[in-house]
Parts: C-alpha cells; sequence; structure tokens
C-alpha cells in the first residue's frame, strides 16, 4: 500500500501506438501478462484484500466470533457498531474517544521527534570526517533490530517507581514520578503551577459537555506520564531504522551539487535548508508515512506495557480493537474501529502528500517545458 | 490503466478467490444437537488449558493419563498462552478443542455464543460443587460447566511486621474499625498497613461485606448504585486517602503479592494463588492469613473459579465430559489441590483439603460465605473502566462512580449484549 503512496509524480507515457496490426500483438501480452502475475495476485487477494473484505463486512455485524458470519446466525445491523463508536452516548464512545487522544498525542510527539532524530543522526554520521563512523552508525541501529517487546520490558524496569531513571533523576534532585502508575495528563501536570487543579481518571462527561462522550478538559489533557514513557521508547526504537533511510538518500545527493553550493558561498545552514532537505523531500515523506501509519497503529508496546492502564491513559484504537474482540466479544466493533482508523491514516497521508507536494520554480520549469 | 477488460478480470479473480474460501472453511453447524458424535473406539481428545505453572501443567497431565488408561481414549493436552485469544480464534475458526479452562469472566460471552455443550444434567453429583459458583456459570438456568477449582480472599498478615508494630494475634482485625486501626499502625516509612489492587475483585468484598454487590442474586439486574456499595467505597476511599491503604503499583509493585512479599505491605487481600507465589518467590517471608474483617453487614468474602467447558461443537462430547468428571472428581480434586495450592470445588474435598492444610483455615473458611464473579455477558467491559475508576477513588466521589458503573452496567444488559 504504501507503495503507490510514495510513487514519484508519474512521468508522461510514451504515446500509444495506432497501428491497429499491433493491437492483437498486445492483447496477447496482455493475457501472459495476467498469467504471469496471478500466482502474485492470488496471494494477495487472498491473504490481503478478501481478509479486508471480510472484516469489512463483520463490521456491519453483531458477531460474538463463535458461528459463521456469513449466514443469518450473525445478525446485520448495518452501520450501528460505527454510530456506538461515534455518535450514541455511551461506554463505547467515551473508551474510543480516550484512544483516540491517547493515539493523537503519542502521534503528534512521537513523529516529528523521531523524524528529527533521525535526520540529526543521519547527517551526523554521514560527515566524511568524523571517526568510528561504522560503530556509531550501528549503535545507533541497534535499538531497532531488538525485538520491541524486548525493549518494552527493559523499560519497565528503568521507569519504575524507583527504577534506574528515577534514581539518577535523584542525583540532580529531581523528585520522578512513578511513571507506569501516572495517569496525569503532562498539560496538566505543567499547568498545574498556574493553579489548576489536579488531573483525575478519564470518565464520562456529562451530557452535552465535551466531544465524543470526553469532557474538553480530559481532551486538553495532554498525554499522560505513562504515554509519556511510551513516545521515548518509540522515539528511540525507531529513529535508527529511520536514520538508516535518511543516510542511504544523502550519499544518494550527488557531490558536486554540494561542491557547487559550496562555491556559491553558502553556510552549513543554508546548506541543509536550501540544498540537503529539498534533495530529501520525497524520503522525508516516506519517513512521515511511515511514521504516521506506525504509530497510529501502536499496538506491543501497550500490550506490554499498560494494557490500558492507568487510567486508560495509554489505551490506543489498536489495543481496544483487540479487546473488543477478544475479550468483549464484539468482533463487529473491533472491526469497526480498524476501519475508522484505517480511515484516519488514509486522510492523514493524503494531506501529508499536499502538504509536501513539489511546489515553487521547479514545477513551473516542468510545466513550461510540457 | 484500468480498462474495462481488466475489471472484468480483476472481478472475476475475486468471484474465484470467494467460491474458494468459502467452499474450504468448514460449515458451522449450529443445528441443537450439534454436531455428528464419534462414539466409536478410542477417540482422541485435545484439551486446552491455561496454566498457573509447570505444577499446575504436571497435575494435568498426570490426571488426564490416568483417565487416557481408564477410558482406552487418549488425550492431548495443550498449554496456553493467552486462552481468550486462543478460545476467541478457535471458535470463530470453528475448531475448539473438546474440553478447556473457561474464564469466568468469558463464560458469559461464551455461552451466550452457544459454544459450550451444558453438561450439568449430565453430571448425578453436580450438588455437592460449591453452590455460589455453580450459580456464577449457569446460564440461561442451566449449570452449564464444572469449576475446575475454588479460592477465596483472605487477609494475609506479615507477622514480623505485625509483632514489630507491637500487635498480637489477638489484634486480627475482625471488623472495619479494627482493620482501620491495624493498618494506621502498621504504616510506618516503607511499609503501608494494607495493600491492594484497584480491582473490583478485591475492593468488591468491602460492598459484600457491607451488603451489597454489583449485581442482585440471579445476575439480572445491575444494583451498582447502593447505598451500601457507595458506603464500603466510602470506607476504602478514607483508608486510601489516610495512607494506610495503598494500591499495588502506588508502591511499586506489579501485583498485592509481590508489596507483601517484599515487605512493602504489612497485610494485603489476596486468594489461594497468594501461598503458591510466596513459597516461590519469597520463601523466607513469615505470613498468617486471616478471615477477611467483618463488614456492617457480617463476614462476606469473593471466591474466584474457572470451569471446565466442553465445546458445543466437539464430536466427542460424551468422552469429554467423562474427561471433566474425572478431573473434578474428588480425588484428583485433592491431588491438584496440593500440586497448585487452590482448593477443590466440592465441598466434601474442602473439609479433606482444610485438615491437610491449616494454614490455609481462614480460605477455607470464606468459602462458606463467598460470593462468586460477575458472568453477566458483556460486562468485561463495563468492570473494566470500574476497575479504572476505582483506581483514582482516593479522589473521587465513591457515588459518582457507582452511578457511572450502574449506567454503563445498565446499557450493556439491557442491549442484551
Amino acid at each position: 500500500m504504501t507503495a503507490d503512496v510514495i510513487e514519484r509524480p508519474p512521468k508522461r507515457r510514451a504515446p500509444r501506438s495506432p497501428e491497429p496490426g499491433t493491437r492483437n500483438l498486445r492483447r496477447g501480452e496482455g493475457l501472459w501478462g495476467w498469467l504471469f502475475v496471478s500466482p502474485m495476485v492470488t496471494v494477495l487477494g487472498l491473504f490481503l484484500l478478501l481478509p479486508i473484505l471480510m472484516a469489512a463486512w463483520v463490521s456491519l455485524l453483531d458477531w460474538d466470533g463463535q458461528s459463521n458470519p456469513f449466514t443469518a446466525d450473525a445478525r446485520f445491523v448495518g452501520l450501528d457498531n460505527y454510530r456506538n463508536l461515534l455518535t450514541e452516548d455511551g461506554l463505547d464512545r467515551t473508551l474510543f474517544a480516550t484512544s483516540l487522544r491517547n493515539n493523537l498525542y503519542y502521534v503528534l510527539l512521537t513523529v516529528p521527534l523521531q523524524t528529527a532524530l533521525a535526520l540529526t543522526l543521519a547527517i551526523v554520521v554521514n560527515q566524511r570526517l568524523l571517526r568510528g563512523r561504522g560503530l556509531l552508525r550501528t549503535t545507533f541501529f541497534f535499538p531497532s533490530v531488538t525485538s520491541s517487546i524486548a525493549v518494552s520490558t527493559v523499560f519497565l524496569f528503568l521507569f519504575q517507581g524507583s527504577g534506574a531513571i528515577n534514581r539518577m533523576l535523584s542525583w540532580i534532585g529531581v523528585q520522578g514520578p512513578n511513571w507506569f502508575a501516572d495517569s496525569r495528563g503532562v498539560l496538566r501536570v505543567l499547568l498545574s503551577g498556574l493553579g489548576l487543579v489536579d488531573s483525575v481518571a478519564p470518565g464520562a462527561a456529562a451530557p452535552g459537555e465535551g466531544f465524543m462522550g470526553l469532557a474538553w478538559s480530559e481532551w486538553l489533557a495532554g498525554p499522560s506520564v505513562a504515554m509519556s514513557t511510551l513516545i521515548v521508547l518509540a522515539v528511540w526504537t525507531t529513529s535508527g531504522t529511520f536514520m538508516l533511510i535518511f543516510l542511504a538518500a544523502l550519499q544518494d545527493i550527488p557531490r558536486e551539487l554540494e561542491e557547487a553550493a559550496a562555491l556559491d558561498g553558502v553556510n552549513r545552514r543554508q546548506m541543509l535548508f536550501h540544498v540537503i532537505l529539498p534533495a530529501l523531500r520525497p524520503v522525508l515523506f516516506l519517513v512521515l508515512t511511515l511514521g504516521l501509519i506506525s504509530t497510529w497503529q501502536v499496538f506491543d508496546q501497550v500490550y506490554v506495557m499498560g494494557q490500558g492502564e492507568p487510567g486508560n491513559t495509554t489505551l490506543t484504537p489498536a489495543f481496544l480493537s483487540y479487546t473488543s474482540g477478544f475479550e468483549d466479544a464484539d468482533y463487529g466493533q473491533g472491526a469497526a474501529i480498524a476501519f475508522i482508523l484505517l480511515a484516519i491514516v488514509l486522510v492523514l497521508t493524503a494531506f501529508q502528500r499536499w502538504a509536501l507536494r513539489e511546489r515553487g520554480p521547479r514545477t513551473e520549469v516542468r510545466r513550461a517545458g510540457r | 490503466m484500468p480498462t474495462r477488460t481488466n475489471a472484468a478480470t480483476a472481478a472475476l479473480c475475486a468471484a474465484v478467490l470467494v467460491a474458494a474460501v468459502t467452499g474450504c472453511s468448514s460449515g458451522f453447524d449450529k443445528a441443537k444437537d450439534g454436531p455428528a458424535q464419534d462414539d466409536k473406539g478410542a477417540q482422541n481428545l485435545k484439551v486446552l488449558i491455561a496454566t498457573s505453572g509447570n505444577a499446575e501443567t504436571a497435575a494435568v497431565e498426570k490426571a488426564a493419563k490416568a483417565w487416557e488408561k481408564k477410558s482406552g481414549n487418549t488425550v492431548e493436552v495443550q498449554i496456553a498462552k493467552d486462552i481468550n485469544q486462543q478460545l476467541g480464534q478457535a471458535f470463530a475458526g470453528n475448531r475448539p478443542p473438546d474440553a478447556f479452562y473457561v474464564n469466568s469472566d468469558q463464560f458469559a460471552n461464551y455461552a451466550k455464543g452457544g459454544s459450550l455443550y451444558a453438561y450439568g444434567d449430565q453430571v448425578p453429583d453436580a450438588e455437592a460443587f460449591s453452590a455460589e459458583l455453580r450459580q456464577s456459570f449457569t446460564y440461561d438456568g442451566k449449570l452449564v460447566c464444572l469449576p475446575k477449582d475454588s479460592s477465596t480472599l483472605g487477609l494475609a498478615v506479615n507477622t514480623d511486621l505485625w509483632k514489630k508494630a507491637g500487635l498480637t494475634e489477638a489484634d486480627y482485625p475482625e471488623n472495619w474499625e479494627e482493620l482501620e486501626k491495624a493498618a494506621d499502625k502498621l504504616t510506618k516509612g516503607d511499609v503501608t498497613g494494607l495493600v491492594t489492587s484497584n480491582e473490583y475483585q478485591r475492593l468488591g468484598a468491602f460492598m459484600k461485606q457491607a451488603g451489597g454487590w454489583v449485581t442482585d442474586k440471579k445476575q439480572t439486574k445491575i444494583t451498582a448504585d447502593s447505598p451500601q456499595n457507595a458506603k464500603a467505597l466510602a470506607f476504602v476511599k478514607k483508608m486510601l486517602r489516610s495512607g494506610s491503604m495503598k494500591y499495588a503499583n502506588q508502591v511499586d509493585a506489579g501485583w498485592a503479592g509481590e508489596a507483601f512479599g517484599k515487605g512493602k505491605a504489612a497485610m494485603t487481600i489476596e486468594g489461594n494463588w497468594l501461598a503458591g507465589a510466596m513459597k516461590q518467590d519469597f520463601p523466607d517471608v513469615k505470613y498468617d492469613i486471616a478471615e477477611l474483617p467483618a463488614g456492617p453487614k457480617g463476614r462476606a468474602t469473593l471466591a474466584f473459579s474457572n470451569c471446565w467447558g466442553v465445546a458445543a461443537n466437539s464430536t466427542h462430547r460424551k468422552a469429554a465430559v467423562d474427561l471433566v468428571r474425572f478431573l473434578t472428581s474428588q480425588k484428583e480434586q485433592l491431588t491438584a489441590a496440593d500440586a497448585t495450592g487452590l482448593m477443590p470445588s466440592r465441598t466434601s474435598a474442602l473439609k479433606t483439603y482444610a485438615q491437610k492444610h491449616p494454614e490455609s483455615a481462614a480460605w477455607v473458611a470464606g468459602s462458606a460465605y463467598a460470593q462468586g464473579p460477575v458472568t453477566v455477558a458483556g460486562s468485561n467491559k463495563v468492570l473494566a473502566q470500574f476497575n479504572t475508576d476505582l483506581a483514582s477513588l482516593a479522589t473521587r466521589d465513591p457515588k459518582a462512580l457507582l452511578a457511572s458503573l450502574q449506567r454503563n452496567g445498565e446499557n450493556k444488559v439491557g442491549k442484551g449484549n
């Protein structure tokens, strides 16, 4: 799926040959083409397209997972599952809104941080004069090849109330929070100095107050302290992978380009913003898109570290989808959550593509050339 | 370039795929009597269990071997990593194991979905099992499955810390006031008087002691917003605010037993599984188990159990029921109890167990007045939310918490979901 999203603007196709004689030949080619790709089409269809279609059907059912969803045993309820999640007041909607809130903050912080960190690391290890580059590259890349479950478990120990992180903080006189038990939003913690009340766990809002069953104060509370540790974990583990992608792209930038810029007398700052970054644009788009998709689907860290605790502040839509199915035997709702998630990712990716489109003189030049 | 031919080909491909998959998928047989039974000769049964450790696995495997010899059938015991997920998948794929553990929180979901074979009427001595647990595993007026074992909550007391605070055995709290007083006395430095978890599966004992509970006796109505429940939570809140009671995660422990073993808690409220955990992780800590203190409405505790489910879609139901009856027989229950520390679910076996394990006397005593788990379909999410709310009980109004539990519960139960 990502492959066609990151596809570069298509080159103009060669004009079709109008001669009628070649048409039959082409037809035969098409048939052979289909034959050759049919194994892949079958595999993709069986394991990707078909399950997606089946899940879409399930999301319209009240299905408990204990009957055949393609018979009358599973009640067809239309858009009820979506309605429960989005418009109808109740626990389902409050939980879904909470999970969206949590994940939104997770994405807003993780994606920029990991991209910036990865780019910085890539630029650092790309310097030809740096000694021990190989060692540094390996070190930075190492977290990415470690299993996320193992890393999560290590983080659990590091961030215990009496863990290494808090001990280090105590050396500089800071008393760290009990990270994984702290459901207070960090924004609220920061603002509490200004006289705001202490936070309470997200509960149902009074009817008519807030948005989607969650009070405005909850929407604005920011990621909880516990969620922040998940964000740190995600940034730390993924920046290595993205560093590698940036590094490959950096080495692809023609040396002449930088030399030409240097001859024109640009300083390092201008070099970064006017030469390197524009050259990295397609890769930047790739990294942002991959980051966006993976952060909206965060599951394994949540499963290991919090399972939604404390106070539902590490609940994410992907995890909620899982529990709806396997804990609450409400597979229809689980599938509905997955499709809403898909819609969010698609919309945001489209927005990103629009925001990062090529602008300015280069486009003009190309148009003029047509 | 998508042309009409291509679209047609794609449609054809999709149609072929759908036909292939639906053709291959096994038919769900939701007929009233279930699938045709295989009664002939030696049968091969698949059993899925969620084990608490090697001791339990070995006990089940040994018992299964004994049954193999007796019946001439074969049994394959599989260990589940995540039994809810694995069973969910097995039911959805229509390939369930023949017999399996059913978590009490999943019981109603499976029973409602028609996945469990109600074999209660084929057990002549069903009355011998704890009435409270039988009630929990009854769906639609029928006893669906037999409780595998039982455990109740007791008050675990760290005897060294107890002595250090100048208390004696005579001071084991008999009522709420004494509990509060003792906890106050014990709270000193790193030690918290009472540590438990923010779950209705622990704090619910107080609700029951005050004369309330989440549901009525038959589990047909949600009775969360009763004044009795509010009274219980108000008491808990008072203790939380005074600092003499804390949740396990507040003292940096994964569960209350860990805090207790590490000496961070002088008292905790846990069930029989505590004995095994203490033996394994903290063998040097000395402790006693006392009965939970009585509330305004007398003594009460909570009972827990899993049940032995038999799949409605099994083709070996008769043999599976026979296996379950063997595994839950008096003799096997007592052997399993010695291995796992969990109590038998047969009332008569309980007496033998109490004689053999005098240290567990308080847990055994509890089963006389214990409340079984809530087994209402669709209640998991609601109760999980209640547990989440209980985490912030110290700063919130108990009545508001209970009102939200009542509303959410009525929503789910009313929807029949």
